[in-house]
């Protein structure tokens, strides 16, 4: 099997953002750079798919600047086979990426793509359903389980939709995209960081691929929410009581 | 002057709260776009749910056959682009539920649109406002593309009411899937549901273990008449369903009185609740971040707490 699995360059989940000078973007000085989360289970996921059945080839693809190296190379050292990175200085959309990432499996040919259910960073969860569309494919959101038909032709995904579970059947090739429960990614071992030097990264920059990334969605400006301030401490359940009947009158 | 297309979700024969959201947003859109407001409700044996939603003051576009009976993405996506072109709709907008998730940024794949998703406001027929960034920031977007497609987010607008009667009409679209829907293995529950209640009562870490959702949180729960909520700690953890995981990658809740017991109050979570129109904490650790955007906090045991609270809102309610 052959599977394609997509990485994207965030700040760390941590990180307390600030809005940088002009007002459209975050201020990235002094900001921790990590793999989007969710794309850190798709990347365990196919790893562990790798385990199963011999003879799998696991592709990361990142799309951004040269620094995306770094999150490659740590996907790399996770288990992945080889890497590649997508230059763009300009942030591309997710339907811009989902182009790309089309783009590239046009030429990799996958049987499976699997993506993060949505970037922290824009929060947008829209790249893996773009990707299905624009391929044809048949696609899977927001994945807690993953299985293998016999043949691996096909799979059976468990989804975490609104209200509980969702069992769906896919044919393969397919699009899925990682939910927080799949899986608990592994960390790179030493070893494994140690291969990861030695593996494939390949670079082109995205003018090479021909690809329309031309942006529909601008970003006018951000602004810091509201600030909600803390109230204060009670001293007992009773008061607790008191003033939610009496005061906030919500109870 | 074009038109504004809904997606109207439905489960067990009704409209969810969350689709009358987003028949709101679509109405408010439409002032916008100077068009009409149409609803597309899919799925098999609709007519009833068709007439029902032309009671909210919209045009509905009602689709039945089979092979919508279950919601498929590859399958509603190829109907909605259809309808979409045959209305002339200049915008497309579903509630950011799991089904809006799903297929918006597929139906807009195949339109060549561009989206916003989980939209908060409606600027204009073009410009949106969204959270990024675990809502830490609000972005105003501009979608430069016709049509644009839009998800919004369901604590941001109000739910549409009755009115003047809107027409009814049945269309054909043909469709067909290369999915199939194997099971729906729904959480049942008696509680309010959680994107619905008026208060929601939330347990983290601080529980423990599911049993103690049990024992300590569902009657509070139950004497409230509230929802039941989690940390992303405690359903990672198994102590509770994952549909009941309240933050910026689970569900999004803004009711009148949030109750986080035992909850620490990391970012993520906070995207998810912060709406709330009072929050109160509960938790034994005073420097808990969940302080810092509580109305009310009370730093105590919870097993103490929260056994004792329950009485005091039953002597409450049976005063």
């Amino acid at each position: 099997m052959k599977i394609l699995v997509t990485v994207k360059r965030v700040p760390d989940p941590e990180t307390v953002i600030k809005i940088g000078p002009d007002g459209t973007g975050i201020t990235t000085d002094n900001v921790k750079w990590v793999i989007n989360p969710f794309d850190e289970i798709a990347i365990e996921e196919a790893l562990r798919i790798k385990e199963k059945v011999s003879g799998t080839e696991v592709i990361l693809v990142s799309i951004g600047q040269k620094t995306a190296q770094e999150q490659l190379r740590t996907g790399l050292a996770m288990g992945a086979d080889r890497a590649i990175l997508v230059l763009s200085e300009q942030t591309l959309e997710p339907l811009a990426i989902a182009r790309v990432v089309k783009k590239l499996v046009e030429t990799e040919k996958p049987d499976l793509v699997v993506l993060g259910k949505q970037a922290i960073d824009d929060d947008s969860n829209c790249v893996g359903q773009m990707v299905a569309e624009l391929l044809g494919w048949p696609q899977a959101t927001f994945a807690s389980k993953i299985e293998l038909g016999g043949d691996n032709k096909s799979a059976k995904v468990t989804r975490e939709v609104d209200g509980g579970l969702e069992t769906v059947g896919i044919p393969l090739p397919a699009v899925v995209t990682a939910d927080l429960r799949l899986n608990e990614p592994r960390y790179a071992s030493l070893p494994g960081i140690m291969k990861a030097r030695k593996k494939e990264l390949k670079e082109i920059p995205v003018a090479d691929l021909g690809v329309d990334v031309t942006p529909k969605l601008k970003v006018l400006k951000l602004e810091t929410p509201p600030k909600r301030t803390g109230g204060r401490k009670v001293g007992s359940v009773q008061e607790l009581v008191q003033v939610l009947h009496n005061e906030a009158k919500v109870i | 002057m074009s038109n504004v297309l809904v997606v109207a979700e439905h489960l067990h024969g009704k409209f969810p709260k969350t689709t009358l959201v987003s028949v709101a947003a679509g109405k408010q859109a439409a002032g916008f776009t100077g068009g009409k407001c149409i609803a597309a409700v899919l799925g098999q044996n609709v007519d009833a749910l068709a007439n029902d939603l032309a009671e909210y003051g919209v045009d509905v576009v009602a689709v039945d056959a089979p092979v919508f009976a279950h919601y498929l993405a590859d399958a509603y996506t190829a109907a909605l682009a259809d309808i979409a072109k045959q209305k002339d709709a200049g915008l497309v907008v579903a509630a950011a539920t799991a089904v809006g998730k799903d297929l918006l940024p597929r139906l807009a794949a195949r339109l060549g649109a561009g989206m916003a998703s989980d939209v908060t406001a409606i600027v204009d027929a073009h410009t949106f406002k969204r959270p990024m960034y675990a809502g830490n920031a609000i972005a105003t977007v501009k979608v430069e593309s016709t049509p644009c497609v839009v998800s919004v987010r369901t604590t941001a607008f109000d739910a549409a009411t009755r009115g003047s009667k809107g027409t009814v009409e049945k269309a054909t679209v043909t469709s067909e899937s290369r999915m199939q829907f194997v099971e729906f293995a729904e959480t049942k529950s008696d509680r309010p549901v959680l994107t619905e209640a008026r208060i929601v009562c939330s347990g983290g870490r601080g529980l423990k273990n599911g049993e103690n959702f049990k024992i300590y949180l569902e009657p509070l729960c139950d004497a409230l008449g509230a929802a039941m909520g989690a940390s992303r700690a405690a359903v990672d953890a198994g102590f509770v369903p994952n549909d009941l995981q309240v933050g910026q990658t689970g569900k999004v809740v803004a009711p009148a009185l949030y109750i986080a017991v035992g909850i620490s109050g990391a970012i993520q979570h906070l995207a998810g609740m912060k709406d709330s129109k009072v929050i109160v904490a509960i938790n034994k650790d005073e420097e808990a971040p969940i302080f810092q955007i509580s109305d009310y906090g009370l730093v105590a045991d919870l097993f103490k707490a929260v056994p004792e609270l329950t009485e005091e809102v039953k002597k409450l309610k049976s005063a």
